[in-house]
Protein backbone atom coordinates (compact mmCIF):
# COMPACT_ATOMS: atom_id res chain seq x y z
CA UNK A 1 0.00 0.00 0.00
CA UNK A 2 1.50 3.47 -0.95
CA UNK A 3 0.48 5.85 2.03
CA UNK A 4 1.80 8.91 -0.27
CA UNK A 5 -1.28 8.44 -2.54
CA UNK A 6 -3.41 8.95 0.24
CA UNK A 7 -4.58 12.42 1.56
CA UNK A 8 -3.32 12.72 5.25
CA UNK A 9 -6.11 12.93 7.36
CA UNK A 10 -6.90 16.21 9.32
CA UNK A 11 -8.17 17.42 12.73
CA UNK A 12 -11.10 19.24 12.33
CA UNK A 13 -11.20 22.05 14.23
CA UNK A 14 -14.95 22.68 13.76
CA UNK A 15 -15.71 19.25 14.82
CA UNK A 16 -13.97 19.68 18.06
CA UNK A 17 -15.05 23.00 18.87
CA UNK A 18 -18.71 21.26 18.03
CA UNK A 19 -18.72 18.75 20.36
CA UNK A 20 -16.79 20.69 23.04
CA UNK A 21 -19.80 23.00 22.97
CA UNK A 22 -22.21 20.35 23.20
CA UNK A 23 -20.90 18.97 25.81
CA UNK A 24 -20.43 21.95 28.14
CA UNK A 25 -24.52 22.40 26.74
CA UNK A 26 -25.43 19.18 28.34
CA UNK A 27 -22.77 19.45 31.60
CA UNK A 28 -25.12 22.62 32.42
CA UNK A 29 -28.21 20.71 31.25
CA UNK A 30 -27.83 17.86 33.53
CA UNK A 31 -26.58 20.31 36.46
CA UNK A 32 -30.32 21.71 37.42
CA UNK A 33 -28.65 23.80 39.93
CA UNK A 34 -26.78 26.01 38.39
CA UNK A 35 -29.10 26.38 35.24
CA UNK A 36 -33.05 26.67 36.68
CA UNK A 37 -31.63 29.83 39.06
CA UNK A 38 -30.24 31.03 36.40
CA UNK A 39 -32.78 31.48 33.98
CA UNK A 40 -35.79 31.16 36.83
CA UNK A 41 -34.47 34.36 38.46
CA UNK A 42 -34.39 37.17 36.38
CA UNK A 43 -37.74 36.78 34.90
CA UNK A 44 -39.21 36.42 38.35
CA UNK A 45 -37.95 39.18 39.98
CA UNK A 46 -39.60 40.98 36.74
CA UNK A 47 -42.75 39.64 37.23
CA UNK A 48 -42.57 40.19 41.11
CA UNK A 49 -41.49 44.13 40.85
CA UNK A 50 -42.38 45.38 37.57
CA UNK A 51 -45.57 43.62 36.70
CA UNK A 52 -47.40 43.11 39.77
CA UNK A 53 -46.31 45.60 42.18
CA UNK A 54 -45.85 48.68 39.94
CA UNK A 55 -47.43 51.69 40.71
CA UNK A 56 -47.39 53.61 37.47
CA UNK A 57 -47.36 56.88 37.52
CA UNK A 58 -44.11 59.74 38.14
CA UNK A 59 -40.76 59.66 35.36
CA UNK A 60 -39.75 56.28 36.56
CA UNK A 61 -41.00 53.68 33.98
CA UNK A 62 -40.22 50.58 36.48
CA UNK A 63 -41.47 48.36 33.67
CA UNK A 64 -38.90 49.42 31.04
CA UNK A 65 -36.41 50.07 33.39
CA UNK A 66 -36.28 46.36 35.14
CA UNK A 67 -36.66 45.11 31.71
CA UNK A 68 -33.11 46.62 31.16
CA UNK A 69 -31.41 45.90 34.39
CA UNK A 70 -32.88 42.67 34.86
CA UNK A 71 -31.56 41.52 31.53
CA UNK A 72 -27.88 42.71 32.90
CA UNK A 73 -28.71 40.91 36.09
CA UNK A 74 -29.26 37.58 33.69
CA UNK A 75 -25.93 38.25 31.84
CA UNK A 76 -23.85 38.23 34.73
CA UNK A 77 -24.81 34.67 36.56
CA UNK A 78 -24.05 32.30 33.40
CA UNK A 79 -20.66 34.34 33.45
CA UNK A 80 -19.52 34.26 37.24
CA UNK A 81 -21.06 30.36 37.82
CA UNK A 82 -20.79 28.94 34.10
CA UNK A 83 -17.04 30.16 34.38
CA UNK A 84 -16.15 30.59 37.86
CA UNK A 85 -17.60 27.51 39.68
CA UNK A 86 -16.93 25.06 36.58
CA UNK A 87 -13.40 25.93 35.84
CA UNK A 88 -12.68 25.86 39.47
CA UNK A 89 -14.03 22.31 39.64
CA UNK A 90 -12.47 21.39 36.40
CA UNK A 91 -9.03 22.63 37.54
CA UNK A 92 -9.50 21.52 40.93
CA UNK A 93 -9.99 17.97 39.82
CA UNK A 94 -7.47 17.79 36.66
CA UNK A 95 -9.76 17.75 34.26
CA UNK A 96 -8.02 21.31 33.10
CA UNK A 97 -4.59 19.33 33.33
CA UNK A 98 -5.35 16.46 30.83
CA UNK A 99 -7.21 18.63 28.86
CA UNK A 100 -4.21 20.95 28.20
CA UNK A 101 -1.93 17.25 27.93
CA UNK A 102 -4.12 15.92 25.44
CA UNK A 103 -3.85 18.39 21.53
CA UNK A 104 -7.07 19.60 22.65
CA UNK A 105 -7.52 23.35 20.02
CA UNK A 106 -6.52 25.88 22.78
CA UNK A 107 -9.36 28.25 21.87
CA UNK A 108 -11.86 25.38 22.41
CA UNK A 109 -12.20 25.24 26.17
CA UNK A 110 -13.00 28.76 26.81
CA UNK A 111 -15.19 29.19 23.14
CA UNK A 112 -17.19 26.25 24.66
CA UNK A 113 -17.53 27.94 27.95
CA UNK A 114 -18.72 31.32 25.92
CA UNK A 115 -20.61 30.25 23.67
CA UNK A 116 -22.75 28.75 26.77
CA UNK A 117 -23.01 31.67 28.54
CA UNK A 118 -24.22 33.85 25.25
CA UNK A 119 -26.90 31.11 24.78
CA UNK A 120 -27.91 31.70 28.39
CA UNK A 121 -28.23 35.33 28.26
CA UNK A 122 -29.94 35.36 24.94
CA UNK A 123 -32.64 32.99 26.90
CA UNK A 124 -33.50 35.24 29.48
CA UNK A 125 -33.18 38.15 27.28
CA UNK A 126 -36.34 36.18 25.25
CA UNK A 127 -38.16 35.11 28.20
CA UNK A 128 -37.72 38.93 29.56
CA UNK A 129 -39.28 40.49 26.32
CA UNK A 130 -42.05 38.12 26.44
CA UNK A 131 -42.62 38.85 30.01
CA UNK A 132 -42.57 42.70 29.14
CA UNK A 133 -44.59 43.03 26.08
CA UNK A 134 -47.33 40.59 27.08
CA UNK A 135 -47.83 41.85 30.63
CA UNK A 136 -45.95 45.13 31.44
CA UNK A 137 -47.61 46.89 28.69
CA UNK A 138 -43.39 47.85 27.58
CA UNK A 139 -43.56 48.80 23.68
CA UNK A 140 -40.21 49.71 21.99
CA UNK A 141 -39.20 50.23 18.43
CA UNK A 142 -37.14 47.54 17.14
CA UNK A 143 -34.14 49.26 17.20
CA UNK A 144 -34.41 49.50 20.69
CA UNK A 145 -34.89 45.87 21.04
CA UNK A 146 -31.90 45.10 18.63
CA UNK A 147 -29.48 47.66 21.24
CA UNK A 148 -30.84 46.00 24.28
CA UNK A 149 -29.54 42.43 23.10
CA UNK A 150 -26.60 43.59 21.56
CA UNK A 151 -25.99 45.63 24.83
CA UNK A 152 -26.44 42.22 26.80
CA UNK A 153 -24.70 39.75 24.17
CA UNK A 154 -21.24 42.51 25.04
CA UNK A 155 -22.23 42.37 28.31
CA UNK A 156 -21.15 38.28 28.47
CA UNK A 157 -17.64 39.25 27.94
CA UNK A 158 -16.26 40.98 30.93
CA UNK A 159 -18.59 38.21 33.42
CA UNK A 160 -17.19 35.36 31.75
CA UNK A 161 -13.71 37.36 32.54
CA UNK A 162 -14.13 37.68 35.83
CA UNK A 163 -15.91 34.12 36.30
CA UNK A 164 -12.78 32.73 34.11
CA UNK A 165 -10.36 34.96 36.83
CA UNK A 166 -12.69 33.43 40.02
CA UNK A 167 -12.16 30.05 38.55
CA UNK A 168 -8.60 30.25 38.10
CA UNK A 169 -8.25 31.65 41.90
CA UNK A 170 -10.65 29.30 44.18
CA UNK A 171 -11.72 26.36 44.72
CA UNK A 172 -14.71 24.10 43.73
CA UNK A 173 -16.41 23.97 46.51
CA UNK A 174 -15.98 27.82 47.59
CA UNK A 175 -16.56 29.30 44.02
CA UNK A 176 -20.13 29.40 43.99
CA UNK A 177 -20.39 31.36 47.75
CA UNK A 178 -17.90 33.51 46.10
CA UNK A 179 -19.90 33.96 43.04
CA UNK A 180 -22.69 34.81 45.18
CA UNK A 181 -20.80 37.57 47.50
CA UNK A 182 -19.94 39.02 44.03
CA UNK A 183 -23.32 38.72 41.94
CA UNK A 184 -26.02 39.78 44.42
CA UNK A 185 -23.74 42.99 46.11
CA UNK A 186 -22.44 44.21 42.71
CA UNK A 187 -25.97 44.28 41.21
CA UNK A 188 -27.33 45.88 44.13
CA UNK A 189 -24.74 48.76 44.28
CA UNK A 190 -24.99 48.75 40.45
CA UNK A 191 -28.56 49.95 40.36
CA UNK A 192 -29.66 46.56 38.40
CA UNK A 193 -33.04 45.99 41.30
CA UNK A 194 -33.39 49.89 41.98
CA UNK A 195 -32.52 53.28 40.95
CA UNK A 196 -29.12 54.92 42.45
CA UNK A 197 -31.47 58.32 42.72
CA UNK A 198 -33.36 56.62 45.66
CA UNK A 199 -29.79 55.16 47.45
CA UNK A 200 -27.47 56.79 49.21
CA UNK A 201 -25.20 59.39 47.37
CA UNK A 202 -22.14 57.66 48.06
CA UNK A 203 -23.63 54.76 46.45
CA UNK A 204 -23.59 56.20 43.04
CA UNK A 205 -20.35 57.88 43.47
CA UNK A 206 -18.38 54.26 43.93
CA UNK A 207 -20.64 52.97 41.07
CA UNK A 208 -17.74 53.43 38.00
CA UNK A 209 -16.10 50.34 39.73
CA UNK A 210 -18.84 48.34 39.18
CA UNK A 211 -18.66 46.39 35.56
CA UNK A 212 -22.28 45.90 36.17
CA UNK A 213 -23.10 49.43 36.51
CA UNK A 214 -21.71 50.44 33.50
CA UNK A 215 -23.36 47.50 31.76
CA UNK A 216 -26.84 48.69 33.11
CA UNK A 217 -26.09 52.47 31.85
CA UNK A 218 -26.19 50.77 28.04
CA UNK A 219 -28.95 48.59 28.47
CA UNK A 220 -30.90 51.72 30.28
CA UNK A 221 -29.58 53.71 27.26
CA UNK A 222 -30.79 51.03 24.71
CA UNK A 223 -34.45 51.48 26.12
CA UNK A 224 -34.35 55.17 26.56
CA UNK A 225 -33.84 55.50 29.96
CA UNK A 226 -31.05 57.17 30.14
CA UNK A 227 -31.30 60.37 27.67
CA UNK A 228 -28.03 62.03 26.86
CA UNK A 229 -25.78 59.22 28.11
CA UNK A 230 -22.91 58.90 26.27
CA UNK A 231 -22.11 54.95 25.22
CA UNK A 232 -18.20 54.86 24.19
CA UNK A 233 -17.10 55.39 27.63
CA UNK A 234 -19.30 52.37 29.26
CA UNK A 235 -17.77 50.30 26.44
CA UNK A 236 -14.16 51.17 26.60
CA UNK A 237 -14.59 50.38 30.36
CA UNK A 238 -16.38 47.03 30.13
CA UNK A 239 -13.66 46.51 27.74
CA UNK A 240 -10.64 47.30 30.00
CA UNK A 241 -12.70 44.92 32.89
CA UNK A 242 -12.41 42.26 30.12
CA UNK A 243 -8.83 42.74 29.41
CA UNK A 244 -7.65 42.81 32.79
CA UNK A 245 -9.59 40.03 34.24
CA UNK A 246 -8.38 37.56 31.20
CA UNK A 247 -5.06 38.84 31.76
CA UNK A 248 -5.64 38.04 35.37
CA UNK A 249 -6.38 34.60 35.05
CA UNK A 250 -4.19 33.92 32.29
CA UNK A 251 -1.50 34.45 34.70
CA UNK A 252 -2.89 32.37 37.04
CA UNK A 253 -3.21 29.57 34.88
CA UNK A 254 -0.09 29.98 32.82
CA UNK A 255 2.10 26.96 31.95
CA UNK A 256 4.01 26.78 34.82
CA UNK B 1 6.44 1.33 9.92
CA UNK B 2 10.22 0.62 10.25
CA UNK B 3 10.53 3.81 10.31
CA UNK B 4 7.71 4.65 13.23
CA UNK B 5 9.46 1.55 15.28
CA UNK B 6 13.26 3.07 15.50
CA UNK B 7 12.41 7.35 15.65
CA UNK B 8 12.39 9.01 18.80
CA UNK B 9 9.51 9.57 20.54
CA UNK B 10 10.32 11.18 23.30
CA UNK B 11 13.45 12.68 25.15
CA UNK B 12 14.79 14.51 27.98
CA UNK B 13 17.87 16.41 27.49
CA UNK B 14 19.23 17.69 30.87
CA UNK B 15 15.73 18.98 31.73
CA UNK B 16 15.52 20.52 35.23
CA UNK B 17 12.40 21.75 37.41
CA UNK B 18 12.52 23.49 40.40
CA UNK B 19 9.56 24.44 42.71
CA UNK B 20 10.87 27.82 44.48
CA UNK B 21 13.63 26.18 46.73
CA UNK B 22 12.95 22.29 45.53
CA UNK B 23 14.42 20.77 43.20
CA UNK B 24 11.71 18.49 41.61
CA UNK B 25 13.85 17.34 38.81
CA UNK B 26 17.71 17.32 38.76
CA UNK B 27 18.82 17.34 34.76
CA UNK B 28 17.38 13.76 33.63
CA UNK B 29 18.80 12.37 30.08
CA UNK B 30 16.49 9.59 28.77
CA UNK B 31 14.70 8.56 25.67
CA UNK B 32 12.02 6.43 24.17
CA UNK B 33 12.01 5.12 20.81
CA UNK B 34 8.94 3.57 18.77
CA UNK B 35 7.77 -0.16 20.32
CA UNK B 36 10.02 0.67 23.61
CA UNK B 37 8.26 0.43 27.10
CA UNK B 38 10.09 2.48 29.62
CA UNK B 39 8.84 2.39 33.32
CA UNK B 40 9.90 5.16 35.75
CA UNK B 41 9.82 3.94 38.96
CA UNK B 42 11.00 5.99 42.58
CA UNK B 43 9.42 7.11 45.60
CA UNK B 44 6.77 9.55 46.04
CA UNK B 45 8.20 13.10 45.10
CA UNK B 46 11.02 11.42 43.20
CA UNK B 47 9.89 13.69 40.22
CA UNK B 48 8.35 11.50 38.04
CA UNK B 49 5.11 12.83 37.36
CA UNK B 50 7.29 15.88 37.20
CA UNK B 51 9.08 14.34 34.47
CA UNK B 52 5.61 13.66 32.79
CA UNK B 53 4.34 17.15 33.19
CA UNK B 54 7.72 18.28 31.48
CA UNK B 55 7.13 16.03 28.93
CA UNK B 56 3.48 17.00 28.01
CA UNK B 57 3.88 20.79 28.48
CA UNK B 58 1.93 21.74 31.96
CA UNK B 59 4.97 22.56 32.75
CA UNK B 60 8.09 24.41 31.30
CA UNK B 61 11.86 23.11 32.04
CA UNK B 62 14.00 25.95 34.30
CA UNK B 63 17.05 23.79 32.22
CA UNK B 64 17.70 21.63 29.34
CA UNK B 65 14.96 20.75 27.25
CA UNK B 66 12.19 17.70 26.41
CA UNK B 67 11.10 16.98 23.22
CA UNK B 68 8.09 14.83 21.64
CA UNK B 69 8.66 13.60 17.84
CA UNK B 70 11.71 16.38 18.03
CA UNK B 71 8.89 18.95 18.55
CA UNK B 72 8.73 20.96 21.45
CA UNK B 73 5.48 19.66 24.11
CA UNK B 74 3.64 23.19 23.85
CA UNK B 75 2.92 22.32 20.11
CA UNK B 76 -0.17 21.47 18.87
CA UNK B 77 1.35 19.27 16.74
CA UNK B 78 3.70 17.46 18.97
CA UNK B 79 0.59 16.59 21.62
CA UNK B 80 -1.24 14.88 18.48
CA UNK B 81 0.88 11.99 18.55
CA UNK B 82 0.68 12.09 22.18
CA UNK B 83 -2.27 9.47 24.26
CA UNK B 84 -2.26 10.64 27.96
CA UNK B 85 -3.61 9.03 31.67
CA UNK B 86 -2.81 11.44 34.63
CA UNK B 87 -2.73 10.24 37.67
CA UNK B 88 -5.65 12.45 39.07
CA UNK B 89 -8.44 12.89 36.09
CA UNK B 90 -11.78 13.89 37.84
CA UNK B 91 -13.71 13.80 34.40
CA UNK B 92 -17.05 15.38 34.39
CA UNK B 93 -19.73 13.69 36.19
CA UNK B 94 -22.76 14.40 34.21
CA UNK B 95 -20.75 13.41 30.80
CA UNK B 96 -21.39 9.87 29.37
CA UNK B 97 -18.80 7.60 28.50
CA UNK B 98 -19.75 8.13 25.00
CA UNK B 99 -19.45 11.78 25.01
CA UNK B 100 -16.21 11.92 26.41
CA UNK B 101 -14.58 9.40 24.12
CA UNK B 102 -16.31 11.08 21.00
CA UNK B 103 -15.11 14.79 22.17
CA UNK B 104 -11.28 13.09 23.17
CA UNK B 105 -11.38 11.26 19.60
CA UNK B 106 -12.00 14.86 17.84
CA UNK B 107 -8.84 15.73 18.87
CA UNK B 108 -7.15 13.34 16.87
CA UNK B 109 -6.61 12.99 13.21
CA UNK B 110 -7.21 9.35 12.44
CA UNK B 111 -8.54 8.01 16.24
CA UNK B 112 -9.86 4.23 16.51
CA UNK B 113 -12.44 3.54 15.84
CA UNK B 114 -15.23 3.69 18.98
CA UNK B 115 -15.84 -0.26 19.06
CA UNK B 116 -12.21 -0.45 19.15
CA UNK B 117 -11.73 1.67 22.20
CA UNK B 118 -14.90 -0.29 23.92
CA UNK B 119 -12.95 -3.58 23.22
CA UNK B 120 -9.42 -2.72 24.36
CA UNK B 121 -10.38 -0.73 27.14
CA UNK B 122 -13.40 -3.06 28.47
CA UNK B 123 -15.84 -0.30 28.52
CA UNK B 124 -18.47 -2.73 27.77
CA UNK B 125 -21.97 -1.85 28.70
CA UNK B 126 -20.69 0.96 30.03
CA UNK B 127 -20.83 3.65 27.15
CA UNK B 128 -23.89 5.48 27.92
CA UNK B 129 -23.57 5.50 31.66
CA UNK B 130 -22.81 8.78 33.45
CA UNK B 131 -19.12 8.87 34.39
CA UNK B 132 -20.30 10.06 38.11
CA UNK B 133 -22.09 6.95 38.26
CA UNK B 134 -19.49 4.48 37.52
CA UNK B 135 -17.18 2.30 40.00
CA UNK B 136 -13.55 3.58 40.90
CA UNK B 137 -11.79 0.83 38.66
CA UNK B 138 -14.77 1.62 35.54
CA UNK B 139 -13.78 5.08 35.73
CA UNK B 140 -10.08 4.28 35.14
CA UNK B 141 -10.67 1.96 32.23
CA UNK B 142 -12.44 5.51 30.69
CA UNK B 143 -9.74 6.95 31.62
CA UNK B 144 -7.54 4.70 29.64
CA UNK B 145 -9.31 4.49 26.61
CA UNK B 146 -9.62 8.46 26.67
CA UNK B 147 -5.08 7.93 26.28
CA UNK B 148 -5.48 5.29 23.91
CA UNK B 149 -8.61 6.78 21.21
CA UNK B 150 -6.42 8.99 19.57
CA UNK B 151 -4.34 5.65 18.40
CA UNK B 152 -1.29 7.49 19.77
CA UNK B 153 2.06 6.71 18.75
CA UNK B 154 3.52 7.56 22.11
CA UNK B 155 1.75 6.93 25.27
CA UNK B 156 1.86 8.78 28.60
CA UNK B 157 0.49 6.18 31.45
CA UNK B 158 1.05 7.49 35.16
CA UNK B 159 -0.21 4.99 37.50
CA UNK B 160 -2.32 3.30 35.34
CA UNK B 161 -3.73 0.49 37.02
CA UNK B 162 -4.36 2.12 40.53
CA UNK B 163 -7.81 1.00 41.70
CA UNK B 164 -8.36 -1.60 38.93
CA UNK B 165 -8.95 -5.42 39.87
CA UNK B 166 -6.76 -8.01 38.74
CA UNK B 167 -8.96 -8.99 35.68
CA UNK B 168 -9.10 -5.52 34.47
CA UNK B 169 -5.13 -5.34 35.07
CA UNK B 170 -4.65 -7.93 33.17
CA UNK B 171 -6.72 -6.86 30.18
CA UNK B 172 -5.12 -3.33 30.44
CA UNK B 173 -1.73 -5.12 29.97
CA UNK B 174 -2.53 -6.97 27.35
CA UNK B 175 -3.27 -3.93 25.54
CA UNK B 176 -0.59 -2.13 26.59
CA UNK B 177 1.78 -5.10 24.99
CA UNK B 178 -0.20 -5.04 21.72
CA UNK B 179 0.09 -1.49 21.42
CA UNK B 180 3.84 -1.98 22.03
CA UNK B 181 4.24 -4.31 19.37
CA UNK B 182 2.68 -2.05 17.01
CA UNK B 183 5.09 0.37 17.42
CA UNK B 184 3.69 2.39 20.45
CA UNK B 185 6.04 4.43 22.54
CA UNK B 186 5.35 3.53 26.29
CA UNK B 187 6.35 6.14 29.12
CA UNK B 188 4.67 4.26 31.94
CA UNK B 189 4.94 5.24 35.98
CA UNK B 190 3.90 2.55 38.57
CA UNK B 191 3.82 1.56 42.33
CA UNK B 192 3.15 -1.69 41.06
CA UNK B 193 6.97 -3.39 40.62
CA UNK B 194 5.36 -6.65 38.97
CA UNK B 195 3.99 -4.37 36.90
CA UNK B 196 7.07 -2.92 35.29
CA UNK B 197 8.49 -6.43 35.91
CA UNK B 198 6.02 -7.76 33.28
CA UNK B 199 6.04 -4.78 30.82
CA UNK B 200 9.02 -2.91 30.57
CA UNK B 201 11.33 -2.68 28.33
CA UNK B 202 13.79 -0.61 30.11
CA UNK B 203 13.36 0.31 33.37
CA UNK B 204 14.56 4.48 35.17
CA UNK B 205 14.67 4.31 38.47
CA UNK B 206 14.18 8.16 39.79
CA UNK B 207 15.60 9.25 43.64
CA UNK B 208 15.56 12.54 44.46
CA UNK B 209 14.76 14.16 40.80
CA UNK B 210 18.40 12.35 39.42
CA UNK B 211 18.23 8.71 37.69
CA UNK B 212 19.87 6.44 39.73
CA UNK B 213 19.83 3.46 37.58
CA UNK B 214 18.46 2.68 34.41
CA UNK B 215 18.64 -0.30 32.34
CA UNK B 216 16.31 -3.49 31.34
CA UNK B 217 14.76 -5.23 33.82
CA UNK B 218 17.29 -7.65 34.28
CA UNK B 219 19.92 -5.21 34.14
CA UNK B 220 18.55 -3.77 36.97
CA UNK B 221 17.74 -6.92 39.00
CA UNK B 222 21.81 -7.68 38.33
CA UNK B 223 23.22 -4.38 40.09
CA UNK B 224 21.59 -6.53 43.27
CA UNK B 225 23.61 -9.70 44.09
CA UNK B 226 21.15 -10.77 46.66
CA UNK B 227 19.25 -13.85 46.74
CA UNK B 228 17.03 -15.42 48.42
CA UNK B 229 17.02 -19.17 50.22
CA UNK B 230 13.82 -20.57 51.82
CA UNK B 231 14.10 -24.67 52.94
CA UNK B 232 12.31 -26.24 56.18
CA UNK B 233 15.34 -26.83 58.22
CA UNK B 234 15.42 -27.56 61.91
CA UNK B 235 18.48 -24.98 62.46
CA UNK B 236 18.08 -22.38 64.84
CA UNK B 237 17.95 -19.38 62.87
CA UNK B 238 20.13 -16.76 65.10
CA UNK B 239 22.70 -19.26 64.66
CA UNK B 240 22.48 -19.17 60.73
CA UNK B 241 22.21 -15.38 61.41
CA UNK B 242 25.66 -15.46 62.84
CA UNK B 243 27.48 -16.74 59.68
CA UNK B 244 29.34 -14.19 57.71
CA UNK B 245 27.57 -14.30 54.21
CA UNK B 246 24.52 -14.10 55.99
CA UNK B 247 22.29 -11.01 55.39
CA UNK B 248 19.17 -11.92 57.49
CA UNK B 249 17.47 -14.44 58.68
CA UNK B 250 13.45 -15.07 59.62
CA UNK B 251 11.44 -18.22 60.58
CA UNK B 252 8.05 -18.91 59.61
CA UNK B 253 7.10 -21.80 61.28
CA UNK B 254 9.33 -24.82 60.75
CA UNK B 255 10.45 -22.73 57.74
CA UNK B 256 13.52 -20.07 57.36
CA UNK B 257 14.03 -17.66 55.22
CA UNK B 258 17.86 -16.55 54.40
CA UNK B 259 18.69 -13.20 52.71
CA UNK B 260 22.31 -13.61 51.19
CA UNK B 261 25.20 -11.89 48.53
CA UNK B 262 26.41 -16.15 48.73
CA UNK B 263 23.59 -18.35 48.06
CA UNK B 264 26.16 -20.81 47.17
CA UNK B 265 27.97 -21.18 49.92
CA UNK B 266 25.65 -20.89 52.60
CA UNK B 267 23.40 -23.81 51.23
CA UNK B 268 26.58 -25.57 51.05
CA UNK B 269 26.85 -25.10 54.65
CA UNK B 270 22.99 -25.49 55.62
CA UNK B 271 22.78 -29.21 53.75
CA UNK B 272 26.26 -29.88 55.85
CA UNK B 273 24.57 -28.56 59.06
CA UNK B 274 21.25 -30.45 58.84
CA UNK B 275 20.93 -33.54 56.91
CA UNK B 276 16.80 -33.55 57.16
CA UNK B 277 16.68 -30.22 55.58
CA UNK B 278 14.11 -29.90 52.73
CA UNK B 279 12.03 -28.11 50.43
CA UNK B 280 15.20 -25.92 49.55
CA UNK B 281 14.24 -22.88 47.26
CA UNK B 282 16.98 -20.32 45.91
CA UNK B 283 15.18 -17.26 44.44
CA UNK B 284 16.87 -13.99 42.77
CA UNK B 285 16.26 -10.76 43.83
CA UNK B 286 13.23 -9.52 42.51
CA UNK B 287 12.49 -5.70 40.95
CA UNK B 288 10.83 -5.16 44.29
CA UNK B 289 14.61 -6.12 46.16
CA UNK B 290 17.05 -4.33 43.68
CA UNK B 291 14.80 -1.28 44.35
CA UNK B 292 14.74 -0.82 47.51
CA UNK B 293 18.22 -1.22 47.51
CA UNK B 294 19.02 1.13 44.67
CA UNK B 295 16.75 3.74 46.33
CA UNK B 296 18.36 3.15 49.69
CA UNK B 297 21.49 3.87 48.22
CA UNK B 298 20.78 6.94 46.77
CA UNK B 299 18.90 8.45 49.90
Amino acid sequence: MNAATLPAPRVSLLRCYALEARNEFLRLLRAPSFALPTLLFPPMFYLLFAVLFNNRGGSFQANVYLLATYGVFGVMSPGLFGFGVTVALDRERGWLALKRALPMPPGAYLASKLVMAALFATIIFVILALLATTLGGVRLPAGAWLSLYAADLFGVLPFCALGLWLGSLVSGQAAPAIANLIYLPMSFLSGLWMPLSVMPAFIAKIAPLWPAWHLGRLALAAVGQAPGEAIAPHVAALAAFTLVFVALARRRLARG
Amino acid sequence: MQQARSGTAVAWRGASKRYGGIVALDGIDLEVRGGELLALLGPNGAGKSTAIALALGLLRADAGEVMLFGRAPAELEARRGCGVMLQSAGLPDSLKVRELLELTRSYYAAPRGLDDCVGMAGLDGLMDRRYGRLSGGQQRRVQFALAICGAPRLLFLDEPTTGLDLDARTMLWATIRRMVGEGCAVVLTTHYLEEAEALADRVAVLAGGRIVACGSVQQIRARVSQRRIRCVSALDAARVGAWPEVRSVCRDGERIEIVTDYAETVVRQLLFEDSGLSQLEVQRAGLADAFVEITREAA
